[in-house]
C-alpha cells in the first residue's frame, strides 16, 4: 500500500525536486555567505518550511531582536496557508497519524498537489499525500544543508529555475480548469489577486485578494449560487 | 544579536507559520460539522486559491524590466502544450526550460 502511494506520489514531486534543490541551495549558500553555521539553514528549512519565510527571516536575523515583530511577520507572509486549510478540511480528513505532518508540511507546492491531483483508485489516499508533503520537505532541506555546504563549489547558470513554481501553478490551475464546467471560483481567485495588485502593489495585495475573494463567494452565495 | 536571540527569532518565525497552518483545523476540527458557509468555501476556494498563486509567483513580472514579458512568453507556451500533450511532467519540464533560455539569453 505504501509502496504504491510513493509510485504514485513520486512522478508529481519531480519538478518540485529541480526546483526546491536550487532554490533551497542558493538559500543556504546566502546564509552561509551571512556568516550562519549550516545549522541554521538545517533547521530553519525543516521546522519554518515555508521559503519565502525563510528568505525573510535571514534579514530579521540580521537586525534588532524583535521577536514579536518577527512574529507577526509571519502571520502576514503566511496568512495565505489560512485558505489552504479551509481548502484542505475534507481531503485531509480520516488521515490518522499523518495529518499533523500533513498541516505542518502544507507549503505552496504540497498543497497545490495534494488539492489538485486526485491519486488513481487502488492507492491510499493519505499516504499519497503523506509522500507529496515528506519528498518535497526532503527535496527543500536537503537543497538548503547542500547550499550551505557547497554552494560556491557548483557553478552552473540557474537563473531562472526559479520559475518551475509558476509552471506548476499554472498546470495544476489547467488540470483543475478541466475538471470542471463551473470555473466562476478559478476566475474569482485570479480576478479578484490581479485587481489588488494593481492597486496595493505586490509587496502587500495578498491580504486583501484573500478579503476581497471571500467577499466575492459571500455575495456569490447570498445571490443564490447555492448550487454552485 | 546572540545566539539564544536568534533561537527566539526562528521560534517566533515558526510559531508564526504554524499559527496560519493549524488554526483551520483547530476551529473545525473532524468531529465538529463546519457551519455552512465554512463548508461552502471548502468547495469553491481550491480552484481560486490556485489562480491567487498564479499571480502571487508573477507579482513581481510586471513591474520588472521587461514588463512580465519573458513570464508571458512562458505562460503561453505551458498553456498550449499543456492543452495538446496533457503531460504535467512535460509540461512544467519544457516551460521552465523555455524560460531559463529566455531569460539567460534575449531577456538579460
Amino acid at each position: 500500500m505504501k509502496k504504491k502511494a510513493f509510485k504514485a506520489a513520486l512522478p508529481y514531486t519531480l519538478p518540485i525536486c529541480a526546483g526546491f534543490l536550487f532554490l533551497g541551495m542558493s538559500y543556504g549558500f546566502l546564509m552561509r555567505s551571512k556568516g550562519f553555521s549550516f545549522f541554521y539553514p538545517l533547521l530553519m528549512s525543516l521546522f519554518i518550511f515555508a521559503g519565502s519565510m525563510e528568505f525573510v527571516t535571514v534579514n530579521l536575523l540580521l537586525s534588532a531582536f524583535q521577536p514579536l515583530h518577527a512574529f507577526f511577520l509571519a502571520l502576514m507572509v503566511n496568512a495565505r496557508h489560512l485558505f489552504y486549510g479551509i481548502s484542505m478540511l475534507e481531503k485531509y480528513k480520516n488521515t490518522g497519524w499523518k495529518k499533523p505532518y500533513l498541516i505542518f508540511g502544507m507549503c505552496d507546492e504540497s498543497f497545490t498537489i495534494n488539492c489538485a491531483v486526485t491519486p488513481p483508485e487502488d492507492v491510499d489516499r493519505g499516504w499519497f499525500m503523506f509522500f507529496v508533503t515528506l519528498l518535497n520537505q526532503i527535496y527543500w532541506v536537503s537543497g538548503a544543508v547542500l547550499g550551505a555546504l557547497l554552494g560556491s563549489v557548483i557553478r552552473f547558470n540557474t537563473t531562472g529555475i526559479e520559475f518551475v513554481m509558476t509552471a506548476l501553478f499554472v498546470v495544476m490551475f489547467m488540470n483543475q480548469w478541466e475538471e470542471t464546467n463551473q470555473h466562476r471560483s478559478a476566475l474569482t481567485g485570479v480576478g479578484c489577486s490581479l485587481l489588488c495588485l494593481l492597486v496595493f502593489g505586490s509587496e502587500s495585495f495578498i491580504v486583501p485578494a484573500m478579503a476581497l475573494i471571500i467577499l466575492c463567494f459571500l455575495l456569490d452565495r447570498k445571490r443564490g449560487g447555492k448550487e454552485a | 544579536m546572540t545566539v539564544i536571540q536568534s533561537i527566539i527569532i526562528i521560534l517566533a518565525v515558526v510559531l508564526g507559520t504554524m499559527v496560519t497552518r493549524f488554526l483551520p483545523f483547530l476551529i473545525f476540527p473532524e468531529g465538529k460539522t463546519p457551519p455552512p458557509f465554512i463548508t461552502y468555501l471548502g468547495t469553491v476556494l481550491p480552484y481560486a486559491v490556485i489562480g491567487l498563486l498564479v499571480v502571487y509567483c508573477l507579482k513581481d513580472a510586471v513591474f520588472s524590466s521587461f514588463h512580465g514579458l519573458p513570464e508571458a512568453i512562458a505562460v503561453l507556451f505551458i498553456v498550449v502544450i499543456h492543452k495538446w500533450k496533457k503531460n504535467t511532467l512535460f509540461s512544467i519540464g519544457a516551460g521552465t526550460v523555455l524560460y531559463m533560455v529566455l531569460v539567460q539569453t534575449c531577456f538579460r
